[in-house]
């Protein structure tokens, strides 16, 4: 069978499960679902980001505004930034440099909008012996002394990866993750039926789970949002670091460089030759976080001394 | 004659292949933006102390450049940066204390005060002009922000001062359902 046909039967199928759905189940299941009518019959029916025409998305992009500030009762502005022509994102980090202050994961919490209570991180800092190495085993992320960087040791934030092979991506039975243009890994929490594969999947334990409705203060909500990134999930999605979208589709660094106050944290364009990301991959000792696994990393680790 | 399809292509493909590497390799920065314009911030000067010369100016305070314990003025400032070879003369100019001085004599701002870091820390010079080394914020294809040496490092006691660390997430056993 041809890609073509074999694209269109697929099509078709979707098509008339979304039909069926639509026809027969909606009412009913749209109210058991939201509780309420034609809004979250809509919700209930809403395509995947992908398939979205521009109508379609601005109309759902109103849509969710208006739901979240009905939440939180705050303006809330939700965009859908595509990826940029000629970039593909990447990430460094100087092992030699950082401390272990954990002023990037507080920085990611403040800029993206995870739940406060129950306590969502996206980023994780590693505290690990300088005699062992790079040993899972031995390290500790719940370290707390009054200074860092403590004798002895040296800290590894781990985050999503955005690996250009995706384990998470491969096991999503629905489709709602994906990896965009730019190389950033995405989610979109309206498709996403909460079945945790991904969170399996990742060698990285990069991706969150929503076990109870995000409790996020009004007046901490970040109201500067995307579709595919900060902007406030619900119960029951999985949510994950998308190198700040919000952010770095309009040029700005991610908030974790930003914050971070040795430098350590390296951010920039790999299509770029000219870019610092591409003289460090060039010039440094890099590694790859469990590179073994063929997850291709565009997530690097180097030792700038 | 015109030439062949083969033989047009064979001409023209390395020149698309060029063409599009170009058009993969430019970073889109926003128009009007030099994507290596880089601006440093101010140099953290204690309030009130810049400039220099509003104390030491030569017809009151004639200038001694005899190495001496100092006292009354600056005598907060511990050297722990090579002191047994090293004092305040070798990087504060004698005769014009709004500047610093390279070993060869040449004058430099305070703002460009990495040079004279450089003069040592050739490595870390090289590594900071092409942001590997040090911290840069703002736009990644656009204007950034380049953080001085001094912004991180105390130049008369440069070791990386320690920090009080951000407090650690809740243990897995800690986290409670909510009613």
């Amino acid at each position: 069978m041809s890609d073509d046909s074999s694209r269109h039967l697929r099509m078709t199928r979707r098509n008339s499960r979304r039909a069926f759905l639509g026809g027969a189940l909606a009412a009913a299941a749209g109210a058991l679902a939201t509780g309420c009518g034609k809004e979250g019959m809509e919700a209930f029916l809403q395509r995947n980001f992908r398939e979205l025409s521009r109508d379609d998305l601005d109309r759902i992009i109103r849509r969710l505004e208006g739901e979240a500030q009905r939440k939180y009762g705050r303006r809330i502005r939700i965009g859908a930034e595509p990826a940029m022509q000629g970039v593909v994102f990447g990430y460094a980090l100087d092992l030699s440099r950082c401390v272990g202050c954990r002023r990037c994961v507080h920085a990611c919490v403040k800029e993206n909008n995870p739940s406060r209570d129950p306590e969502i991180q996206w980023i994780r800092v590693l505290e690990m012996e300088k005699e062992k190495g790079v040993d899972l085993e031995a390290a500790d992320a719940y370290y707390d002394p009054a200074e860092v960087p403590r004798e002895g040791h040296f800290y590894m934030p781990v985050q999503c990866q955005q690996c250009r092979n995706p384990p998470c991506v491969k096991v999503c039975p629905v489709g709602a993750t994906w990896k965009e243009k730019d190389g950033i890994v995405v989610v979109d929490y309206n498709w996403c039926i909460g079945c945790r594969y991904c969170m399996a999947a990742c060698p990285y334990g990069a991706r969150h789970f929503n076990w109870a409705e995000p409790g996020i203060p009004s007046a901490d909500l970040n109201p500067v949002t995307h579709y595919l990134g900060n902007r406030p999930r619900p119960k029951g999605v999985v949510e994950k670091c998308t190198f700040c979208i919000q952010r770095t589709r309009k040029g700005l660094y991610p908030a974790c460089v930003e914050i971070c106050p040795t430098g350590s944290r390296k951010f920039g364009n790999l299509a770029d030759p000219k870019s610092e990301i591409r003289y460090i991959l060039e010039n440094k000792r890099v590694f790859l976080f469990k590179g073994e696994l063929n997850t291709q990393p565009r997530f690097f680790y180097f030792y700038g001394v | 004659m015109a030439p062949s399809t083969p033989r047009l292509l064979r001409t023209l493909l390395p020149g698309l292949l060029a063409l599009g590497r170009l058009a993969l390799a430019t970073p889109p920065a926003p128009p009007g933006v030099d994507p290596m314009d880089i601006q440093a911030p101010p140099p953290p000067f204690t309030d009130g102390i810049f400039p220099c010369s509003s104390c030491h100016d030569p017809k009151t305070m004639p200038p001694n450049p005899r190495r001496r314990p100092l006292e009354g003025m600056h005598a907060d400032i511990e050297l722990h940066h090579g002191p047994e070879s090293r004092w305040c003369l070798d990087c504060h100019d004698l005769l014009n204390r709004d500047r610093l001085h390279l070993v060869g004599g040449e004058k430099v701002e305070f703002t460009a005060s990495y040079l004279l870091c450089g003069q040592c820390h050739g490595d870390k010079l090289r590594d900071w002009r092409v942001g590997v080394h040090g911290k840069r914020t703002g736009s990644w294809n656009g204007p950034k922000q380049y953080f001085l040496c001094v912004h991180c490092h105390n130049p008369h006691s440069p070791r990386f001062r320690p920090l009080k660390p951000l407090p650690p997430p809740v243990p897995p056993d800690r986290i409670r359902a909510r009613k």
